[in-house]
């Protein structure tokens, strides 16, 4: 059987992966991306701390499907905003979509 | 080594290849297919934790939906890949050394916990009917599940006023 470690390592590496793209990437929707794998990797530790911990309590499986619910809302908005900007500006950059930027 | 190590630890590496991908492949279409992968290796590890209910959610949600999503926004403003130059900002030198100092400062976090190597217990009554009533039962959680549906409403007005002008 799995102990804990494993998916607190697993869960551990893929949130620095998510924030490595989130940083990094120059592509606004490719951010979005590395916040997505943000989020997955917070569920994972979210089940796993549930399931290693006392199984009647449902908070960690409860705040797991808040977490999709706020992902789900995210992901519309953020890319409604990209696509909205997209037509506008006709780009992508995050570097260029700096109007705001004093 | 049990079947359920043996899937745990392939659903591991693929889960950690395919997000290296997504976050270092060029074309965004193929960064999305990745999305697609490490959504479904991540269902896979909901199924080897007997989060049954959120197994076939991530599946329906978040490759159903969301991937999706992000796959017609790649095609809506395909004309900007951006396939030409580099796919990271100048300072990617600096995002890598703070996402490989988070990892680590998690990793140290995380094993300094008591429950760190902590074995499994058996699971206690039907998980699945134990979710459903912790959904409703208004001793529990069902003030967050309507916020949860007001801030999804609220979400789809938003998307559709900013997508439609």
């Amino acid at each position: 059987m799995v102990p804990l470690s494993g998916y607190l390592f697993l869960s551990a590496v893929l949130f620095s992966l998510g924030l490595y793209g989130a940083l990094a990437r120059k592509n606004a929707i490719a951010i979005l991306l590395g916040v997505e794998l943000m989020l997955n990797a917070v569920n994972i530790n979210l089940v796993s701390f549930w399931r290693y911990g006392d199984t009647t309590q449902m908070a960690g499986q409860v705040f797991a499907i808040i977490v999709f619910a706020v992902a789900a809302a995210e992901v519309a908005v953020g890319l409604a905003l990209i696509i909205n900007v997209y037509r506008r500006r006709n780009t992508l950059n995050a570097d260029e979509i700096d109007l705001m930027k004093w | 080594m049990t079947a359920e190590q043996i899937i745990f630890y392939i659903a591991t590496g693929f889960i950690l290849v395919s997000a290296l991908m997504v976050v270092t492949t060029r074309n965004l279409i193929h960064a999305a297919l990745w999305l697609v992968a490490t959504l479904f290796g991540v269902a896979v590890v909901y199924a080897t934790l007997d989060a049954s209910f959120l197994a076939v959610v991530q599946v329906v949600v978040y490759i159903g939906a969301i991937a999706i999503m992000f796959i017609f926004a790649v095609m809506l403003t395909k004309r900007n890949l951006l396939d030409h130059v580099p796919q990271t900002n100048s300072n990617w030198p600096w995002a890598a050394g703070i996402a490989a100092l988070t990892g680590a400062g998690l990793l140290y976090t995380a094993s300094q916990l008591s429950t760190f190597g902590a074995q499994r217990p058996a699971l206690s009554g039907d998980a699945l009917m134990n979710l459903g009533k912790a959904l409703v039962s208004p001793d529990a959680f069902v003030l967050p599940f309507e916020v949860a549906s007001i801030l999804l409403l609220a979400a789809l007005i938003g998307a559709v006023y900013l997508a439609k002008k």
